[in-house]
C-alpha cells in the first residue's frame, strides 16, 4: 500500500527542516498518523493551508512503508473538507478550547495506526460546533472531553455510586474510583459536586443542549473543573492547554 | 568513532539545525584542513555574537546596544508599530522598504498546545509602549499561519478600547504564481481583500 487515501483532522503541526512541516493526523479509517508534509511553510505552497490545525482534509499519502509500521508518511494531496482553522482562530476563547480538543484526540489515541473513527468523528463534530459558534467554546470543549472518555472507556458514572451502585442523588465525586459516590464509599478528598452541576454534565453527555446552554457560570465552572479532574487523572500527565482554555461568557454568540 | 577533540567537535556540530552525522563530519575535517586564520575568525564570530548581542529593550529585537539601530532611528515613524513574531521578521519586512515605522518582535505565537500562551510572550512590554498615546496605528504581522492568526485575534481584543487602529498584513495570491494552484483560503482571502483598480 504505498499510496492511500483518506479524511483526516489536523491535530498538531510541527516545523521539520527549512521548509516542511510533520503534521500529527487523527484518519477516519488509520487512526492517529504522522506524515511530512513538504515545502508547506513556503508562501508559495499549493497546500500550506490545508495541513494546518483544525482543518478537516481530504488527503492522499505515501506509506513509509517499512517493516515495523514506524516512521513519516509523506502527504501528496490535500483538498479542504471544512476549513474550520479560519473561524476558530479568528475567536480567542474558540481557539483556546479548540486547542484542548486537539489535545485530548491526540493524547487519547494512545497507538498509531489504530482506527478510532467514533473519535474521529467526534473531533470533526466538536471543530464544527466551534467554528460555527453554536455554543460556549468551553461548554463544547466540556461535552467533547466527557464523550470522548466515554468512547475510551472512562465513562464517569453520574447516577448511582460509582462503587456499589446505590441510586444517587450523590453529593461527592471521587476521580479515582469513577464517579459519583455515596457517603459510605466516597474517599477522603473527594469533590463535592451540587445538583446542578451534575445535571450539566449530564446534558452535555447526551448533547441536550437546550438546558445546557442557559445553565449560569458558577455551574459551568464547577462542571468544567470536575470534568478536567477527571480527564488530567486518566490521562496520568497534565494537558498543556487546559490552563489556557478561556472561561468567559461573555462571548457568547 | 574518532579520536578525542576531532570526536567532540563532530559531536557539537551535530547538534545544530540541519546538520545530520554526515556533514558534522564533513564540517569537522573542513575546519580540520582550514587555515588557522579562517578558524580564528569564525570562533571570533562565535564568541562575539554570545557577549555583545543583546535584546533591545525597547522592541524585542536583537541588538548591539541597549537599543537596537531601529528604535534608536529618529526618523523612524514614532506613530506606527509592526508587530512581529521573530527578530527574523524584522529583517523581512526592511528588506522591502516600505516600512517607515517601528516593531515590536513578540518573541513567537500563542501555542496552547506547545505551552505557549500570551505571558509568554513580550505582549506586557506592547502594551506599555501603546499606553502613552503616541502610537496610532498597530500592524500585526505575525505568520498568517494558525497560530500567528490567533495571536493576531488576541492582540486586536486586547487594544480594541484603545483607540488605536489596527490593520493586519494582506493574504493573498503570490506574485509570479499560478491562480489554479492557489488554495481555497488563500484564494478565498484575496477575494475578501480585492481593492479598486486605479490606473
Amino acid at each position: 500500500m504505498p499510496l492511500y487515501r483518506d479524511e483526516a483532522v489536523v491535530l498538531r503541526t510541527q516545523k521539520l527542516g527549512e521548509a516542511d512541516r510533520i503534521v500529527t493526523l487523527l484518519t477516519r479509517r488509520h487512526g492517529r498518523v504522522r506524515a511530512v508534509a513538504k515545502g508547506v511553510r513556503r508562501t508559495g505552497s499549493k497546500f500550506g493551508s490545508r495541513v494546518e490545525p483544525f482543518m478537516h482534509v481530504d488527503l492522499q499519502l505515501h506509506s513509509a512503508n517499512n517493516e515495523n509500521g514506524s516512521g513519516l508518511d509523506i502527504v501528496t494531496q490535500a483538498e479542504t473538507l471544512g476549513p474550520y482553522g479560519e473561524a476558530i482562530a479568528a475567536d480567542y476563547s474558540r481557539y483556546t478550547a479548540g486547542t484542548a480538543v486537539l489535545e485530548t484526540a491526540e493524547r487519547l489515541t494512545a497507538e498509531e495506526r489504530e482506527p478510532s473513527l467514533r473519535l474521529y468523528l467526534l473531533v470533526v463534530g466538536a471543530l464544527r460546533s466551534l467554528a460555527d459558534g453554536e455554543h460556549t467554546p468551553s461548554l463544547i470543549l466540556d461535552a467533547f472531553i466527557l464523550r470522548a472518555l466515554a468512547i475510551s472507556g472512562y465513562e464517569p458514572v453520574l447516577s448511582g455510586c460509582a462503587v456499589c451502585g446505590e441510586p444517587g442523588p450523590h453529593r461527592a465525586f471521587a476521580v479515582g474510583s469513577g464517579g459519583l459516590v455515596c457517603r459510605d464509599h466516597r474517599p477522603p478528598g473527594a469533590a463535592a459536586a451540587t445538583p446542578d452541576g451534575i445535571e450539566l454534565m449530564l446534558a452535555l453527555m447526551s448533547g441536550d443542549w437546550a438546558n445546557a446552554d442557559g445553565v449560569e457560570p458558577k455551574v459551568q465552572r464547577e462542571a468544567s473543573g470536575l470534568v478536567a479532574t477527571y480527564l488530567q487523572w486518566h490521562l496520568e500527565r497534565g494537558l498543556r492547554s487546559l490552563r489556557f482554555v478561556e472561561r468567559s461568557l461573555v462571548e457568547r454568540p | 568513532m574518532y579520536e578525542g577533540p576531532v570526536q567532540d567537535l563532530i559531536d557539537e556540530l551535530g547538534r545544530l539545525p540541519g546538520v545530520g552525522p554526515k556533514s558534522a563530519q564533513r564540517i569537522a575535517f573542513f575546519l580540520l584542513a582550514a587555515d588557522p586564520v579562517d578558524v580564528r575568525r569564525l570562533i571570533d564570530a562565535l564568541t562575539e555574537v554570545k557577549d555583545k548581542v543583546k535584546f533591545c529593550s525597547i522592541c524585542g529585537n536583537v541588538a548591539e546596544d541597549d537599543q537596537c539601530r531601529i528604535c534608536r532611528d529618529e526618523r523612524r515613524d514614532l506613530t506606527v508599530i509592526c508587530v512581529v513574531e521573530e527578530p527574523k521578521d524584522v529583517v523581512a519586512i526592511e528588506r522591502t522598504r516600505e516600512f517607515r515605522g517601528r516593531y515590536h518582535v513578540l518573541g513567537g505565537a500563542i501555542s496552547p498546545i506547545e505551552g505557549v500562551g500570551p505571558d509568554d510572550l513580550r505582549i506586557r512590554e506592547l502594551m506599555m509602549r501603546l499606553a502613552d498615546g503616541t502610537v496610532t496605528e498597530l500592524i500585526l504581522a505575525t505568520d498568517p499561519n494558525l497560530e500567528g492568526e490567533a495571536t493576531a485575534t488576541y492582540l486586536a481584543r486586547m487594544v480594541k478600547e484603545m483607540g488605536i487602529t489596527v490593520t493586519r498584513l494582506a493574504s493573498g495570491l503570490p506574485v509570479g504564481g499560478d491562480l489554479e494552484y492557489a488554495d481555497e483560503v488563500t484564494l478565498g482571502r484575496a477575494f475578501e481583500g480585492r481593492r479598486a483598480y486605479s490606473s
